[in-house]
């Protein structure tokens, strides 16, 4: 069996596969680790971070739906000072690429986090969550709005010389916009997607299942919107993607390839199968070797319409 | 904690609709203490897409025995398993009830499905502590007494035991319980253990709660599963890492 060439690269970033972990869906890392060896990933994606920790969301914050799942977690988190002191000592002793997640209220809370996280060597790039449909400030309200995404990418990119991904919202008519707001901004990838806002009700209560009454819908039900999300960006912008959206298996990795990702993070999945990442790797390695593919990273935009 | 397949020895119908799922899973049996869960996923297709969390009701040497009732599509899924299918657990999971302590009687108070976690911890205390057991449900048709001893019952109708509930029961006999050193245990709908930790507070007693909530990944990253701490009201503890037991006075229910 020929040696196959996993690797990827995203913008300026190297990986050597194309499996990443998503943010929210592996915590700081520690607990997943007992069923995925995070030596042999791509990269992990943390748990959205904020300056200062955020309590979350009262419950109930999950609720299954078809083929689905909807969460308001509320961007629960311990704040970049904790983080640093608590969560990286466990993160460093992997040779993994880390990519922070953060999230904010305001532009300048986008920029003080990103200015104290650059300081940290083992943070390999970051991830900006403009997208996060769960909270009262901030979120949604940045992710739909252009000159928005356009302005956080400048400015993080202005305190940091890591490479910085902006994750985008479907919840908008045509991603490839925003996508083109972060290319001209400085931003060096984009992720998509987000979750979609959904919502679910008691039929004898009438009543949210959910607290928050919105949630973020992810999960298999939303792949179709993801993979066309990806592939609008692809035919549009000349700028990295990282694909997420209810990949549930190798198969969903290629689909998301072919229609333009460079590579891709796992979500909803992990906490069905937190075993998957390894899983997949393998089955990626001989779908490769089947179809004499030796660069897994020619398959990214060979869509063929 | 593991992941495995774990084959399905039996599934047998205690009563209407409850049922006992036996799995072999020795990696998991020696692991295992009372007032811990697994996480199942009961389906290989998409659907249902997440785990179902379920407390351990008892052990043999190679075997886990798994009570439920049927609520939907998942636990009818469940219910449904033939000898040697297969089903996908993670596990052990959570903090189990505490055993150790000066209390001389455990005292089991159990709500409707809440007696699930208590036959697996009847027989691992029974040889060392006395055991009071109180059960409580709207009628008969809740009472599920499998696995337990020293049985008083309380039903909201009156259609088995005292009329009342659980607390009605756990007040006539106060003072048998204050005439022993006792810690209680208990699991059941919140409603029931928010009126337990009033009544624990009142008269001073000892006493852990295995809680619930809606969770995806069972072992902490989703995060999906808060309850209230009053010690650090800053943050929430998680039912799944933190809990599932408490000590009553560490939560807001």
């Amino acid at each position: 069996m020929s040696k196959v060439d996993l690797s990827v690269q995203v913008g300026p970033l190297k990986f050597r596969n194309p499996i990443m972990l998503a943010s929210g869906t592996v915590g700081y890392g520690n607990e997943i680790a007992e069923f995925t060896d995070l030596n042999k990933i791509g990269g992990i994606v943390t748990k959205s971070l904020s300056l200062k920790p955020r309590k979350g969301n009262p419950p109930q914050r999950i609720v299954e739906t078809p083929s689905g799942m909807l969460n308001a977690i509320g961007l629960a988190n311990v704040g970049v000072e904790q983080f640093l002191k608590e969560k990286i000592p466990f993160l460093k002793k992997y040779d993994v690429p880390l990519i922070c997640n953060i999230a904010a209220s305001t532009v300048e809370e986008y920029v003080e986090c990103t200015r104290i996280l650059t300081q940290e060597d083992s943070i390999t790039a970051f991830e900006i969550n403009v997208s996060c449909p769960n909270v009262k400030e901030g979120g949604l309200q940045f992710g739909n709005d252009v000159a928005a995404v356009a302005k956080i990418t400048e400015k993080v990119k202005s305190v940091s010389t890591k490479p910085i991904i902006i994750k985008l919202s479907p919840n908008v008519s045509y991603i490839s916009g925003f996508a083109k707001a972060v290319k001209e901004s400085g931003g060096d990838a984009v992720s998509a997607i987000n979750t979609l806002v959904g919502t679910s009700f008691n039929i004898f209560t009438k009543k949210p299942k959910i607290h928050n009454v919105n949630g973020g819908l992810s999960g298999p039900a939303i792949k179709p919107v993801a993979l066309a999300k990806v592939l609008e960006i692809r035919k549009e912008v000349d700028i990295p993607i990282i694909g997420i959206g209810g990949i549930m298996d190798w198969k969903d990795v290629i689909e998301f390839m072919i229609v333009g990702a460079s590579a891709i993070q796992l979500g909803t999945l992990n906490f069905i199968n937190p075993s998957a990442a390894g899983q997949i790797l393998t089955e990626l390695e001989n779908y490769c070797n089947n179809f004499g593919i030796t660069k897994l990273s020619d398959v990214t935009g060979s869509y063929i319409i | 904690m593991f992941i495995l397949n774990a084959p399905v020895e039996k599934s047998i119908e205690l009563e209407n609709k409850i049922y006992l799922l036996q799995v072999r899973c020795p990696e998991i049996t020696s692991d295992v203490r009372p007032g811990q869960f697994l996480n199942v996923r009961v389906s290989e297709s998409m659907y249902p897409l997440l785990r179902r969390p379920f407390s351990v009701c008892d052990v043999d040497d190679e075997h886990l025995y798994l009570m439920f009732n049927i609520l939907g599509e998942g636990t009818k899924i469940l219910a449904r398993k033939h000898k040697d299918e297969t089903i996908d657990i993670i596990g052990p999971l959570g903090n189990g009830f505490n055993l150790e302590g000066e209390f001389d009687t455990a005292v089991i108070v159990a709500g409707g499905l809440g007696a699930a976690p208590f036959p697996f911890f009847t027989r691992m205390i029974k040889d060392h502590k006395k055991i009071l057991t109180f059960i409580g449900g709207r009628s008969h048709k809740d009472i599920i007494t499998y696995g337990m001893q020293n049985i008083s019952i309380a039903t909201e109708d009156g259609s088995l035991g005292l009329k009342g509930n659980v607390i009605h029961l756990l007040q006539q006999n106060l003072e048998q319980l204050k005439s022993n050193r006792i810690k209680i245990f208990s699991c059941g709908p919140t409603g029931m253990l928010r009126a337990l930790k009033d009544f624990t507070i009142k008269n001073n007693f000892d006493c852990e709660v295995s809680t619930e909530c809606a969770m995806a990944c069972g072992f902490g990253i989703c995060q999906g599963c808060p309850i209230e701490s009053t010690e650090h009201p800053d943050k929430y503890h998680l039912v799944c890492k933190d809990g599932p037991v408490f000590n009553v006075k560490d939560v807001l229910l």
